[in-house]
C-alpha cells in the first residue's frame, strides 16, 4: 500500500477506518522513528485554528509546522514556554517538525525544571482511534477535571495510541530579558550540587545544565529586567564557593546547543537519552562509561554518547528511572529497544490500553513494549 | 440523585466479608457496626448521603492491598475516601460498598531538598505536607482552600487546584510518582523522584482519576522552595466586565501574578462581613498577588497597577503588611464559610475561557432572577475557573431541586462558551450527569476503556463520573458475575 496523506480529520478517520494493515505515522519526519513500511502522514492536517494571546491558549491541527506555530506565537511575543528540541541535527533528519510530533513524543527542553513539560502546557487534544473514531478530551481551557485526563495520556505516547488530529496549548509570553551566569566547575558531582543549589534557590532558574567537556555549569534566569538583574546578582552569591561564576548574557545560541544536545550533532555512536534523580547522576553517569556526555534538568536528564551497539541498559543495572535509545542504527535496533522495559505490571496496563485503543494494532507496531 | 440498587448479594455476605477484613486489619480499623458506619455517610457534598455496608482504615500498603484482594474475591464495591471534602460527591458511599479510609495513613516517608522532593502517604493533609518542610523555606505549591483538612489522596484523586495556581500549576504538574494498588491488590510504583516516568504517562492518567483505577497510598511530590515575599493588591471596579477586561490585559502583559482572584458584590459582602479584611465597597474586586524580593514586588504591583488604571477602578491598595496581606487572604479563603453562614448553598466549578468572563457573567445575572435564588461569583479568574455559589434553603421543599437545574445550566453554559464543567472539584456524582454535555458518548466510551484496563470488574468507585445509563452494561456485568 502506498503512504497516506489526509488534509482533513475527518479524510483520517476514513482512512484510518479501512486500514488494513499497520502503519508508521508520520508528523514531520523529523524524529526517524522506526516502523512499518507503509507511512500515515499527518503534515496534510494544517493550520492555526484558535489564538487568544489575551487567554494564553492556541490550538492547532496536528500537521501545523513548529516554525509556523513559533512565528505566530512570537509575533505576539509569545512562545511554547516547554521549549521543544529540534532534533533534526542530532539525528540528521530533514524535514519540518509538527506540533503533532512534538506532542506524541512529549519532547520537553531545558525549561523543564521550571515551567514543566510540553504535557503540562497541554489542553486539550483530538484523536483517531485505531476503529476510525474521533475522540476529543480536555479543551483549551487552562483547568479542566472534567473526566479522565487523556490530555496527558496522548502525550508522550508515540502515536501508538491514536493519530493525533487537534491539539491545544496553554502558551506564555516571552521575557524581557535573559541571562546566564557560567559557573567553573570540574566534575558531575559539584556540578550536580551547585545546579541543585540553584534550583533549590528563590531566585527562579528556566534551565541548569551541565557540559563536562567544557566543565561549565550554565545557569538561566529569565524576567523582567529588574528582576533578573536582581536575581542573577543573588544567585552569584549561591553559587560563587562552586566555581568562577561569569555572565554571559541571553546566550540564545548555547541554550539552544543544550537543548538539541549539539554536542553530539555529526559525532559518531548511539545516542541515549537517562532520566534519573538529580543526585543520582554522578554514579549513573560514571557506570555508562560513555565516550560523551550533557547534563540538563539540574542533572536529571543525561545525555550519553556510547559506541554503536552497546548494551548501555546493562551498565546501569537496576537504574531508578529510565533509558531511551534516541538515535541508533538498525542493527543496534534490532536488539535494543527504544524505550526502557517496564516491570510486568506495568506492561500489562499499557498493553491493555494499546489492545483497547487500537485493537487491530495497526499504530506504531513494535514501538513502547 | 440516582444511586445504583445496592447488590443484595454483597449484603448477604456482610457477616463473612467482616470477618476476613478482621483477619487482615487490626480490630479497630474495621468498621461495621450502623451507628459507626454513618460517620462516613457523606462527604462535602451534604445534600446526599448513605451508610455504607462497611468502612475500613489500613495503615499500610500491605494493609490496602489484602483489603482490595478480599473485596475482589467478595465482588464488594470500593469507594476510596481521603478526608471527604469533596465538595462533588466523590466519596459517597453506596449501601452495599466498602469505604477504603487512607485517613492513618499520614507519615512523610522522605524529604529530599536537593532533588526538591517529599514522599509522603497519601492520607497526609495538604497543608502539613508544607508544614513538614517549612522548616528549610520550601512549600508544596497546590494550596486547596480546604488544605487544612483535605488529604493529598482526595487531591491526586481530583487533580485538586488552588488559589496560587495560575503560577504554580495543579496537582497533577506538581506530581511526581505514586504507589497505587490495583483493585486485585497488585500494588505498583509509578513514576518517582526523576522528572518524567518512564512509558505511558500513566500517572497523568491515575491523576484526576476520582478514586477509580486505584488506591494511592504513597506520592512523591514537587516541593519549591518558597519566594522571598508576596503582596497582594486589592483592585475594585464598579463593573464585572471591566474587571474581566483588566484581568485578560494583566495576563497578556508578561507579568505571571501568582493568583488573581475575583468576587461580586455579594461575596465581597459576605466575605466583609465574616473576616473584616477591608475590602473596598465595589460591585468586582480582584485580589492580584505577585512574588519576589521587596523590589521585585514593587516592580510588578508597579506594572499591574499602570494597566489596572487604564481601566478606571475606583479603588486600588496595595497591602502595607504582612498582617494586612493576611487578612485578605482570609477573607478570600472564607468566602464559602461566608456564603454558608447566609444560607445554605451549592458551589459550582466550571471553566471558561477568560475572554467570555462578561458574557458568562451577565448570563448568570439573568439566570439568577428567573430562578429567583441569588448568586455569588467568587473565583480564579487568571485561569477562568468560576465558582458561582448559588443560595438556597435546603428545608423549602423544592428549593435544592431548583438550585441544581439552575447550577446545571450554568455549567452547560460554560461548556458551550468553550469552557467545562468542571475545573478543580471533580465530577463524582454531582456533575455526572451533565458529562454527556461536553462529551460524546465515544469520548466516554475512550475514557472508560482505560478504567477497564485498570479495574476490569468495575468495583472501584463505579457509580462516579459516568452517567449511570452510560456506564450501566459495565456495572451490570459485574453483578451478573457474581
Ligand atoms: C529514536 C528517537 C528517540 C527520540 N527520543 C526523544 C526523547 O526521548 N525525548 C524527546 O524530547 N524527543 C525525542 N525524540 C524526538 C521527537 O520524536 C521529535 O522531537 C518530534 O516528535 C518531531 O516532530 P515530527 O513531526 O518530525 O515527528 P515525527 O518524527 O514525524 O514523529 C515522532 C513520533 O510521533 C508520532 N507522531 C507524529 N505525528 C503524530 C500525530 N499527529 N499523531 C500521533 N502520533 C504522531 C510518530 O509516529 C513518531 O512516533 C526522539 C526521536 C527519535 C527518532
Ligand atoms: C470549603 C472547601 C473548600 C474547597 N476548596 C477547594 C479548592 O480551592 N480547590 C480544589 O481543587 N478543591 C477544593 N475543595 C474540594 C476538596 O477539598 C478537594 O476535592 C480535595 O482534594 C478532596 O480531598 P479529600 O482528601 O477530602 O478527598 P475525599 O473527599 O475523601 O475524596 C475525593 C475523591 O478522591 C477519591 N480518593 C480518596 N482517597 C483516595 C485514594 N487513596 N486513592 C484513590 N482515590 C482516592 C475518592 O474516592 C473521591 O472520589 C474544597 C472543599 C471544601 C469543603
Amino acid at each position: 500500500m502506498s503512504d497516506m496523506r489526509p488534509e482533513t480529520e475527518t479524510e483520517l478517520a476514513e482512512i484510518v477506518a479501512g486500514l488494513a494493515a499497520p502503519v508508521r505515522i508520520v508528523g514531520g519526519g523529523t524524529r526517524g522513528v522506526p516502523g512499518p513500511e507503509t507511512a500515515l502522514h499527518v503534515s496534510g492536517l494544517q493550520g492555526i485554528e484558535l489564538y487568544e494571546p489575551g487567554a494564553l491558549t492556541l490550538v492547532a491541527k496536528a500537521g501545523t509546522s513548529v516554525s509556523e506555530i513559533e512565528t505566530a506565537l512570537a509575533a505576539e511575543g509569545q512562545r511554547l514556554a516547554f521549549e521543544p528540541m529540534d532534533h533534526r541535527g542530532l539525528l540528521g533528519t530533514t524535514g519540518e517538525q509538527t506540533i503533532g510530533g512534538v506532542v506524541a513524543a512529549n519532547v520537553s527542553g531545558p525549561r523543564r525544571v521550571q515551567a514543566g513539560a510540553c504535557r503540562d502546557f497541554l489542553l486539550g487534544v483530538r484523536y483517531v482511534d485505531g476503529t476510525g473514531q474521533v475522540i476529543k478530551n480536555g479543551g483549551r481551557v487552562m483547568k479542566n477535571v472534567t473526566g479522565y485526563d487523556l490530555v496527558k495520556l496522548m502525550a508522550g505516547s508515540w502515536g501508538t495510541l491514536g493519530v493525533l488530529s487537534e491539539v491545544s496549548f496553554k502558551v506564555l509570553p516571552q521575557p524581557e530579558v535573559t541571562e546566564t551566569l557560567m559557573v567553573a566547575v570540574p566534575d558531575v558531582t559539584q556540578a550536580v550540587q551547585a545546579m541543585s543549589a540553584a534550583l533549590s534557590s528563590p531566585f527562579e532558574v528556566s534551565g541548569a545544565a551541565y557540559d563536562p567537556a567544557e566543565g561549565h555549569v550554565m545557569l538561566r534566569i529569565e524576567g523582567f529586567t529588574e528582576s533578573v538583574q536582581y536575581r542573577a546578582a543573588q544567585m552569584i552569591h549561591v553559587v560563587a564557593g562552586f566555581g568562577v561564576v561569569t555572565r554571559i548574557g541571553a546566550a540564545e545560541a548555547m541554550w539552544a546547543g543544550v537543548r538539541d544536545v549539539a554536542a553530539f550533532h555529526g559525532v559518531e555512536g548511539d545516542v541515549w537519552r537517562i532520566s534519573v534523580k538529580p543526585t543520582d547522576a554522578p554514579e549513573v553517569a560514571e557506570a555508562l562509561q560513555a565516550d560523551g556526555l550533557v547534563f540538563d534538568w539540574g542533572g536529571g536528564l543525561i545525555w550519553a554518547r556510547v559506541p554503536a551497539g552497546t548494551d548501555l541498559r546493562s551498565r546501569v543495572g537496576s537504574l531508578r528511572g529510565h533509558a531511551t535509545l534516541v538515535r541508533a542504527d538498525q542493527a543496534t535496533r534490532d536488539v535494543q529497544p527504544m524505550f526502557h522495559p517496564e516491570p510486568a505490571p506495568l506492561a500489562a496496563i499499557t498493553q491493555g490500553l494499546r489492545t483497547r485503543f487500537d485493537p487491530r494494532g495497526l499504530f506504531n507496531p513494535g514501538l513502547m513494549g | 440523585m440516582e444511586m445504583p440498587i445496592p447488590n443484595p448479594a454483597v449484603l448477604a455476605r456482610k457477616a463473612r466479608v467482616v470477618d476476613r477484613l478482621l483477619s487482615v486489619l487490626p480490630k479497630d480499623a474495621v468498621i461495621h457496626e450502623e451507628a459507626e458506619t454513618r460517620a462516613y455517610e457523606c462527604d462535602a457534598l451534604t445534600a446526599y448521603k448513605c451508610p455504607p455496608m462497611l468502612a475500613v482504615l489500613p495503615s499500610t500498603t500491605q494493609e490496602v492491598s489484602d483489603v482490595l484482594r478480599i473485596c475482589h474475591e467478595e465482588g464488594v464495591p470500593v469507594v476510596p475516601r481521603g478526608s471527604g471534602t469533596s465538595l462533588a460527591g466523590g466519596a459517597l458511599p453506596t449501601a452495599d460498598c466498602a469505604i477504603l479510609g487512607v485517613a492513618r495513613m499520614n507519615d512523610v516517608l522522605d524529604t529530599d531538598y536537593e532533588n526538591r522532593i517529599i514522599r509522603v502517604q497519601s492520607g497526609r493533609t495538604n497543608l502539613s505536607v508544607t508544614g513538614a518542610v517549612e522548616e528549610e523555606d520550601f512549600f508544596y505549591a497546590p494550596d486547596p482552600s480546604s488544605q487544612l483538612a483535605c488529604a493529598i489522596a482526595g487531591n491526586i484523586a481530583m487533580n485538586s487546584g488552588g488559589a496560587h495556581c495560575l503560577k504554580y500549576g495543579v496537582t497533577t504538574n506538581n506530581l511526581l510518582g505514586v504507589t497505587m494498588v490495583m483493585m486485585d491488590g497488585t500494588v505498583v510504583e509509578i513514576g518517582g523522584a526523576h522528572l518524567d516516568a518512564g512509558g505511558l504517562d500513566l500517572l497523568g492518567v491515575i491523576c484526576g482519576s476520582e478514586g477509580q483505577l486505584g488506591v494511592v497510598t504513597e506520592a512523591t511530590l514537587r516541593i519549591l522552595r518558597k519566594p522571598e515575599g508576596a503582596r497582594p493588591v486589592l483592585i475594585a471596579f464598579d463593573d464585572n466586565e471591566v474587571a474581566g477586561h483588566c484581568v485578560s490585559d494583566i495576563i497578556k502583559s508578561g507579568i505571571l501574578p501568582v493568583a488573581i482572584e475575583f468576587m461580586d458584590t455579594l461575596c465581597i459582602k459576605a466575605c466583609e462581613n465574616f473576616a473584616h479584611a477591608g475590602y473596598p465597597d465595589c460591585n468586582a474586586l480582584l485580589i492580584v498577588e505577585v512574588e519576589g524580593s521587596e523590589a521585585e514586588i514593587d516592580s510588578q504591583l508597579a506594572k499591574i497597577i499602570e494597566i489596572a488604571k487604564r481601566h478606571n477602578p475606583v479603588e486600588l491598595r496595595e497591602s502595607q503588611s504582612a498582617e494586612e496581606s493576611a487578612k485578605i487572604w482570609l477573607g478570600r479563603k472564607s468566602a464559602f464559610g461566608a456564603m454558608g453562614q447566609m444560607n445554605d448553598y451549592m458551589c459550582l466549578d466550571g471553566t471558561i475561557p477568560v475572554s467570555a468572563l462578561p458574557l458568562v457573567l451577565r448570563r448568570i445575572n439573568e439566570l439568577s432572577e428567573q430562578y429567583g435564588l441569588p448568586v455569588g461569583n467568587v473565583f480564579h479568574a487568571g485561569d477562568g475557573n468560576m465558582h458561582p455559589l448559588i443560595l438556597f434553603d435546603a428545608n423549602m421543599p423544592g428549593d435544592l431541586e431548583l438550585c441544581e437545574e439552575f447550577g446545571a445550566e450554568i455549567l452547560k453554559l460554560c461548556v458551550d462558551v468553550g469552557g467545562c464543567l468542571t475545573g478543580e472539584h471533580g465530577v463524582g456524582v454531582e456533575k455526572r450527569d451533565l458529562m454527556l454535555h461536553q462529551y460524546t458518548a465515544e469520548d466516554l466510551e475512550a475514557q472508560m476503556a482505560i478504567k477497564d484496563v485498570f479495574d476490569p470488574v468495575w468495583l472501584l468507585n463505579p457509580a462516579k463520573v459516568f452517567p449511570l445509563s452510560v456506564s450501566q452494561d459495565r456495572r451490570v456485568a459485574q453483578v451478573a458475575a457474581q
